[in-house]
């Protein structure tokens, strides 16, 4: 067997979004990073809808960019239509969204991994892994040579036993057009980690030439782009709209009247897919009585004519798929590029993860995105950076850095799949993160910008901005805090509290609602010259003060239940009172803190409390 | 980490009562009320002085270092006399000192099992002999924990995890195809629930007292005979009678069994105006436990019409007093000297309590109540942020989600150190 001469701290399976932007981190790191990939020029491919961000998933890629990685910077360059949604609700659930040119996409992030240092692009098909007492060691390439490192980090998106299905055909692979990896497949399936299945669609691919645009309801960007990372100030791309049209009963007649033909309805899937992006099968079935469901027309590029319906992914037959589509107001004479279809795939059950990432039961190897269950290119991006970070600092003999609920959706999304693992595709809410008033988007990098300056993946360029809003946010709040003033006189200036004689400061007004930064100019003209983005900051904080304040106690309870370590040797079998079913359910995910524990689903009060005392009695032993 | 103190022993007067400190100031907080202290599990007479009090009183002082202490901090006990004059002197001065206050009910415990001193075996045994003292309360959790409550609490809990689904389905799909507005259905179920926590937490005054007794307070104007009157429902000389009026200064408990069911009657001060300084702390004192009581049987003399400055139930019971004196058999007649009317009395008491315990509720306990009544704060506030429009969306969830933690808690479906938390709060302070 040859050996390539080359070795690496960190090498990184595949160039998708979890891949790229766990080989960056890595980089970032300092350590010397591979990316092995079939092909450097389908690196940065968005192969599902052109869109980045959302809710939930826009607070994702804000974090991303906060610890300056690449989703966010990348999809700035390559935005050709951007809306904030929930723009008239709070900060808290406003999530940036983006449409994306994909070849921009692709191009930009292409840009990022060549310009990184310490990260060299191999283009191989990966077809081991190298494992020696139970610990990667390295990988083994298609041509049979090999590649030694600790630390690899697995980024290959939905490859193991991927099938595709069109109506009655079905493929083996793992994207259209892609041979899906079938002896690392195997090498995986080998390793006895626990497996699922799951089914995610697409929709049939149009022509955006063919499509009677001028019929159909335009939606634009906002006039005011938001944009996803704090160093970008506008967009790049010219900016283009998106069509809307909708199904109509014509439409469910077709889709009804085939429904044994589609590979979900026939029986020939058995994965389970996400409810919350059903295919326009699941719509026509499970809400009969609704007459007709919106379509999304987003192009896919400003040169690229396809055109992605976002609303009626399908595994219908191909014949079904045009007759349905023509009978779409706008799209009756719409040419279908390329099918739509839906593909099965296993993933790996990622409660055999650490919160690192690193497979438990495999030092050194670490799983991000598809793989885990997930599904979208922000929730894979988000575990890549997790994912390449902690492969990095594993290799400098550094401990993890792991992101609790309290501090991010990144740790939120986490926890849940490490300790809950999935059901049905895992995609990011902002209903999940039960901090969600504290977690925003908007406030990104006040949270995460510190911690990554701390461990050395930010860079200079992002440390000065940073650095220099946080100066002017502190400054302005120092102002405010130390400004008071009565009620009485607050009254003149029309802001109405309780006339209770106690001097409310600048920062306490800013709680009341109705109360704004340009309510207090009048009483303190010197305010006057705080920055727009300053004066936004400060007042979405003020908004949320009084609910934030409430939901310390339950920060503080969170992380007490995490301080509680439970050892990996820790024998649950001994703890009497335990049920078999909880002995078992512990045993098999050990939690690695009794917060960890008390998230795992069946888990009892009284069966933590019987841990928590167990773990109390090891700690007075250990210290007698 | 505070310093914590409390009273470890009974309320009340005694012979010796304990308080017991704990924590990292306890030695240097102890040092400074008793100058000097004894070695660590030797006992010291010390005086205990403070700038403010003085002399509080003459104590032994025990002291248990950290790691070999109940708790496992510093713990210093002073065992006083026990007059509730000096313990809450003590109390007191405990209080003034800086990071140093009152512990919580099982505060104590809840430390000596964080630090490592009881492991759960010994306090769950501890639980268990708290909980056998009182068999009612012991019945009452196991029901609350086994039915009602709990099925109470799951369906509220299922309401409002609907509304709380409607309003993210808002939130987080806006761009799919969901109703816009979900007000007219999240404002029915939060009223719904609303309005049966309301019942619950009303009702739970009924069964709080139905747990730890009524009180019945006898009011009237002096010399009425109220005094003869406990006495014969004591059936034993509780309360000095005389025939000079304003006798009773003081209120005068007496507890017994009506009907099954623990009912406190209380012997106040006759209410008149007077110039003795004494007479008038009575009076006021009458007044204000009358209003606390559950249920007031009011003496009156034929024809009364002054105001005793009692506020009145329409529960509440007036009888002529001194029935006996009149020599007609009333209906409204009642003499504790004769007996007259003192049957009818107890019958009418029993049947009024009944009626009142038939609303009842399953909650049992204050703190079943403070969880339903923080619920229904919540719900009030989230309610109005529904209806204030879909834009605030994300604080009705809020609201929500503190609403459900706090019905969650009341079964028992909370973190851990809750759970602690409910095993602790069965404690009495000081334990």
């Amino acid at each position: 067997m040859k050996h390539l001469g080359q070795d690496f701290d960190v090498i990184v399976i595949g160039g998708g979004h979890a891949g790229c932007d766990a080989a960056h981190a890595a980089a970032r790191l300092g350590v010397r990073t591979v990316l092995v990939t079939h092909d450097f020029k389908k690196i940065g491919e968005m192969s599902c809808n052109p869109a980045i961000g959302g809710l939930g998933k826009g607070h994702l890629v804000r974090e991303i960019d906060a610890l300056d990685g690449l989703m966010g910077r990348v999809a700035d360059r390559a935005g050709i239509q951007f809306r904030l949604l929930n723009r008239k609700k709070g900060p808290a659930v406003q999530g940036p969204r983006a449409q994306a040119d994909r070849g921009l996409y692709r191009q930009a992030m292409q840009h990022e991994i060549s310009a990184a240092e310490n990260l060299t692009v191999i283009e191989a098909e990966v077809s081991d892994l190298k494992i020696k007492n139970n610990k990667i060691v390295g990988i083994i390439l298609g041509d049979g040579s090999s590649m030694m490192s600790n630390q690899v980090v697995l980024t290959t998106g939905t490859f193991l036993r991927g099938v595709i299905h069109i109506g009655e055909k079905s493929i083996p692979g793992g994207r259209m057009g892609d041979q899906p990896a079938i002896p690392l497949a195997e090498r995986i399936e080998s390793l006895g980690l626990p497996l699922g299945r799951l089914k995610t669609g697409t929709p049939p691919r149009l022509d955006g030439r063919t499509i009677a645009w001028a019929a159909l309801e335009r939606q634009h960007g906002d006039e005011t782009p938001t944009m996803f990372s704090s160093l970008s100030s506008r967009p790049s791309a010219r900016q283009i709209a998106c069509g809307i049209t909708h199904t109509n009963q014509q439409t469910h007649d077709i889709i009804r009247e085939n429904l044994t033909k589609s590979a979900m309805y026939g029986g020939r899937i058995d994965g389970v897919g996400p409810r919350y992006c059903p295919s326009v099968e699941d719509k026509v079935v499970r809400f009969a009585e609704k007459t007709s469901h919106q379509i999304f027309l987003e192009p896919e590029g400003l040169d690229d004519y396809t055109v992605y319906p976002n609303g009626i992914s399908t595994s219908l037959p191909e014949d079904v798929q045009r007759a349905y589509v023509a009978t779409i107001k706008g799209l009756e004479h719409a040419k279908i590029l390329q099918p739509g279809y839906a593909i099965e795939y296993d993933f790996v059950d990622p409660t055999a993860l650490r919160l690192s990432l690193e497979v438990k039961t495999m030092p050194g190897l670490y799983l991000a995105g598809q793989i885990n269950g997930t599904t979208g290119y922000e929730e894979a991006a988000a575990q890549g950076l997790v994912a390449g970070l902690n492969a990095a600092r594993a290799s400098k003999g550094l401990s993890a850095v792991i992101f609790d609920r309290s501090q991010a959706y990144i740790g939120v999304m986490i926890d849940d799949l490490v300790t809950r693992g999935v059901s049905e595709p895992y995609r990011m809410f902002t209903s999940r993160a039960e901090f969600r008033l504290s977690l925003r988007a908007d406030n990104a990098d006040q949270r995460l910008t510190p911690l990554g300056l701390e461990i050395g993946c930010v860079g200079e360029f992002r440390q000065i901005a940073f650095d220099r809003k946080i100066a002017e946010i502190d400054k302005t709040r120092a102002i405010l805090s130390s400004k008071t003033i009565s009620p009485n006189e607050a009254g003149k200036f029309g802001i109405k509290v309780n006339q209770d004689g106690v001097k409310r400061s600048g920062v306490d007004l800013l709680a009341y609602q109705g109360v704004n930064f340009s309510s207090l100019l009048g009483i303190w003209p010197e305010l006057a010259q705080t920055k727009r983005e300053i004066v936004d900051q400060i007042e979405r904080d003020a908004l949320y003060s009084n609910y934030i304040d409430r939901q310390k106690n339950d920060v503080l309870a969170l992380k007490r239940d995490e301080a509680h370590q439970i050892p990996p040797e820790f024998d649950y079998s001994s703890v009497t009172g335990l049920s078999i079913e909880l002995v078992e359910k512990l045993s098999r995910l050990n939690p690695l803190t009794l917060g960890h524990a008390s998230r795992i689903e069946g888990m009892t009060a009284a069966g933590l409390t019987l841990v928590l005392a167990r773990l109390k009695r090891l700690q007075r032993k250990k210290s007698a | 980490m505070d310093t914590i103190f409390a009273l470890a022993s009974a309320r009340g007067k005694a012979g010796v009562a304990v308080i017991r400190l704990s924590g990292p100031q306890a030695i240097k907080v102890a040092t400074s009320l008793a100058g000097t202290l004894p070695l660590p599990r030797q006992t010291g007479l010390r005086h205990l002085k403070h700038p403010d009090f003085g002399v509080l009183d003459a104590a032994l002082v025990l002291v248990f270092a950290q790691g070999s202490s109940f708790t496992g901090e510093d713990v210093v006990e002073f065992h006083l006399h026990g007059s509730p004059a000096i313990i809450s002197a003590v109390l007191m001065a405990l209080g003034g000192f800086e990071g140093v206050r009152l512990a919580e009910p099982g505060e104590f415990t809840r430390r000596a099992l964080e630090n490592g001193c009881l492991d759960l075996a010994q306090v769950e045994g501890l639980g268990d002999l708290i909980e056998a003292e009182t068999e009612i309360q012991r019945k009452q959790a196991l029901r609350v924990f086994d039915g009602a409550l709990g099925d109470l609490a799951t369906s509220w809990r299922q309401d409002l995890i609907r509304a709380v689904s409607l309003l993210e389905a808002t939130i987080d799909f806006v761009d799919e195809d969901v109703p816009i507005d979900v007000t007219p259905e999240v404002v029915d179920l939060i009223d719904k629930t609303s309005n049966s926590l309301i019942r619950e937490s009303r009702g739970s005054h009924i069964s709080e007292r139905i747990r730890d007794g009524f009180e019945v307070a006898i009011i009237g104007p002096p010399n009425i005979g109220k005094s003869t009157l406990l006495n014969r429902l004591a059936g034993r000389e509780a309360a000095i009678t005389s025939e000079v009026a304003g006798t009773t200064r003081d209120v005068i408990e007496v507890r017994m069994d009506l009907d099954g069911f623990a009912v406190t009657f209380l012997d106040t001060a006759g209410i008149r105006d007077t110039d003795d300084k004494v007479e008038v702390l009575g009076v006021a004192r009458a007044r204000s436990r009358a209003d606390q009581a559950d249920l007031r049987v009011v003496l009156i003399e034929e024809n009364y019409t002054d105001d005793l400055g009692v506020m009145l139930d329409p529960d509440d019971l007036v009888m002529i007093g001194k029935a006996d004196k009149y020599n007609k058999n009333s209906v409204v007649g009642i003499s504790g000297l004769t007996g007259l009317g003192v049957a009818g009395l107890v019958e009418n008491i029993g049947k009024i309590l009944q009626t009142r315990a038939a609303g009842a509720a399953t909650a049992t306990r204050i703190r079943h109540r403070l969880a339903l009544d923080r619920a229904i704060s919540l719900l009030e506030s989230a309610r109005d942020v529904v209806l204030s429009g879909p834009e605030r969306a994300e604080f009705a969830s809020e609201d929500l989600h503190q609403a459900i933690r706090s019905l969650d808690s009341l079964i028992g479906r909370v973190d851990v150190e809750h759970v602690l938390d409910e095993i602790f709060a069965s404690f009495c302070l000081g334990k």
